[in-house]
């Protein structure tokens, strides 16, 4: 299967998952120095996101959900007017209108972060119409989580999609809590009566795959499979990747719980200590991509090691951008409610 | 063709002249589309998308499930790809099922984007109280989207006025709720040919009088109108604004209206209780006080549903011999 993804494939995901823990990392960090809200982070979904974007082209356009910081740096969104955007600045994507919670980077094609459950899926349903329309190949890919599937608007949407074969990729990212959290009060997420997320779409008439999560091969397989249908005229497409919840998702505020995450975990089992060691051994998808990518051959510990460093240059370097971005004018808060 | 375009007179119904304008926009611009249930071949329940699918194709005019949430944050993905959507809601009590697409994406889109994304839609429904549909099928909400910043609302009255200002809606590039009263459907006038676009936020004197001016929208504006010449015979010279659109609200005709007449009742068809009246009596009291000959007026709905029976419905349709009464009041009777 690693067949599928070429070596400069899997180094851009690597990059890309890389790029998107330390940055979520990093945020935690900063909500200690600052007050920007309520926010969700992406660690523990990161092969979904990272993977996913392999397989879309510059004009294709995507749709996603308040845990969307993952999805925007995978398509290349820039961290620093991310940051700037996470603080409500003025050098931020939406200067500051939006936050984590509706970040939008129109020049890497996302159209929308909806903060309503399952809120973005009927747009995403009309950029397919759109483009379908346009008569080109490109396709619309939209991110939610399981708990969208409780909305009546996310079936009207798929039935929809179905019925006039838009190229709508529906990514449903499960990261149901499971047992452990449930031991522990956390917050459960879907609630549904199906015995499976994916059966639903296939009650539609829509292609539907269950794939782990956490598992960058197995995603790029199916995703790479139903992608290349879409762009041939297939219609919709269902992917329910699934994951194990990070253990700082499970409360309702994010928290640190697994630490800093230390690569060398990946061939050092003594790193790995802590009472969520098996969520870090067993479900982390960087390491698990991370040993994969080793036991290939295709990535050294050094390489490994120095391009994490970059990286983490690199948000350093993007959350002193946000920090030092000015707060936009306040009499701004009143402009461009229409536009022109 | 459009479906009057042999006539001569134009002498067109509301209903049609709508339609003219759907025709001739969706002729100058391929991206405009028509969206909604039974929009296309059956051409509206009411007939009035007739003519519109056979003309354009199933490409541009798609009829739809029975899901107004999904159809219209369909539109609304589609207008941010790119798309100019006209989608149609069959009642405008149904505006309910399209609540979160419409007020929680569509009218933030291009806020929260800073400016990133456009909306350009037109929303088209039917509303008011009239052919004794019960209480989920005559319901006048407009208040509601008026309320909220980022939604333009715009209420004909006439044909003429309904061609115009359809056409400056579909070249909006915002979302826009165009919503005709039911009961104005069938009102003909002479209309005029292709480009007649009347600016949204632009309201007009429909009566021009000297004592008291009138305020209403859509079809309250011909009960403004019945009820001024009563008042003529009382030799109360009535002036009757018609407001056209709610956002953007045309507050210089507003009070340049009652400067001259001193005296304002404020019409409308929906509720009374936290609705448009409200707003433009307290727009008249905060920019033409000393103006005023006597507190301003309202006159809208009772706050009930709209009831079923006919002996029933007619008592929440405010009228013109309520008008007169209203107008009466303010001058402490009229002998």
């Amino acid at each position: 299967m690693t067949d599928n993804l070429t070596p400069d494939q899997n180094s851009a995901i690597l990059d890309r998952m890389l790029l998107i823990r330390r940055f979520e990392e990093m945020l935690i960090d900063l909500a200690g120095d600052h007050n920007f809200g309520h926010y969700h982070l992406y660690i523990g979904e990161e092969a979904t996101g990272a993977t996913v974007v392999e397989s879309l082209t510059e004009t294709d356009l995507l749709l996603t959900t308040w845990r969307n910081h993952g999805h925007l740096l995978a398509r290349g969104g820039d961290p620093g007017r991310m940051v700037a955007e996470i603080l409500g600045r003025v050098d931020g994507y939406n200067k500051g209108r939006g936050g984590t919670l509706h970040l939008t980077v129109r020049d890497v094609g996302f159209l929308s972060t909806s903060g309503l459950v399952g809120g973005a899926v009927g747009l995403a349903a009309g950029a397919g119409f759109a483009l379908k329309q346009a008569g080109e190949d490109n396709i619309c890919v939209v991110f939610f989580g399981d708990g969208a599937m409780e909305e009546g608007v996310v079936f009207e949407a798929m039935n929809l999609a179905s019925l006039w074969s838009l190229p709508v990729l529906f990514v449903c990212e499960n990261n149901n809590s499971g047992a452990i959290s449930a031991q522990e009060g956390g917050f459960p997420s879907s609630e549904i009566a199906a015995s499976r997320i994916s059966d639903i779409p296939k009650s539609l008439n829509i292609k539907s795959e269950l794939v782990d999560g956490a598992d960058v091969v197995a995603v790029h397989a199916v995703i790479a499979e139903a992608v290349g249908g879409m762009r041939k005229g297939s219609g919709p497409a269902f992917i329910e990747t699934y994951t194990e919840r990070w253990p700082g998702s499970r409360p309702l505020w994010p928290t640190q719980a697994t630490g800093v995450t230390q690569l060398a975990a990946a061939w050092d089992p003594s790193l790995i200590t802590g009472v969520y060691a098996d969520w870090i051994d067993e479900y982390d998808p960087l390491l698990r991509f991370i040993r994969n990518q080793l036991d290939t051959g295709l990535l050294s510990q050094d390489k490994l090691l120095e391009r994490d460093a970059q990286i983490c240059s690199q948000i350093t370097k993007a959350r002193a951008f946000g920090e030092a971005s000015a707060l936009p004018c306040p009499e701004s808060a009143l402009d461009g409610v229409f536009a022109a | 063709m459009p479906p009057d375009s042999q006539q001569t007179d134009r002498n067109l119904t509301l209903k049609d002249a709508v339609l003219e304008a759907m025709f001739e926009e969706m002729e100058s611009d391929q991206n405009v589309i028509l969206i909604g249930e039974d929009v296309g071949t059956a051409g509206g329940v009411f007939k009035q998308t007739k003519g519109l699918f056979k003309t354009f194709g199933a490409d541009r005019v798609i009829d739809t499930p029975i899901s107004e949430s999904a159809i219209f944050g369909l539109a609304v993905g589609a207008a941010m790809a790119g798309s100019r959507p006209i989608i149609e809601v069959m009642f405008g009590d149904f505006l309910t099922l399209v609540m979160d697409q419409l007020v929680n994406q569509a009218a933030k889109v291009h806020y929260m984007s800073a400016g990133g994304f456009n909306v350009p839609l037109v929303l088209r429904t039917g509303i008011g109280v009239g052919g004794n549909l019960g209480p989920q099928h005559s319901q006048s909400l407009h208040g509601w989207l008026a309320h909220i910043p980022g939604l333009k609302v715009v209420m004909p009255s006439s044909a003429s006025d309904a061609k115009g200002l359809f056409k400056a809606a579909v070249r909006d590039n915002n979302p826009v709720i165009f919503m005709e009263d039911r009961m104005t459907y069938n009102l003909k006038e002479q209309v005029p040919e292709d480009e007649h676009v009347i600016p949204l936020g632009s309201a007009e004197v429909k009566r021009e009088g000297a004592d008291v001016s009138i305020y209403a929208v859509t079809r309250s504006v011909h009960t403004a109108l019945a009820a001024a010449e009563h008042l003529q015979v009382k030799n109360v010279s009535a002036e009757v604004v018609d407001l056209r659109t709610l956002a953007p609200l045309d507050v210089e005709t507003i009070v340049a209206s009652v400067q001259k007449t001193g005296r304002a009742l404020v019409l409308d068809g929906g509720y009374q209780s936290f609705g448009i009246t409200s707003e433009i009596a307290a727009t008249i009291g905060e920019l033409a006080f000393d103006y005023l000959d006597a507190p301003v007026m309202r006159l809208a709905a009772p706050d009930v549903p709209v009831p079923f029976s006919p002996a029933l419905e007619t008592m929440t349709v405010p009228n013109a011999e309520q008008v007169v009464a209203k107008v009466t009041e303010m001058y402490g009777g009229l002998g």
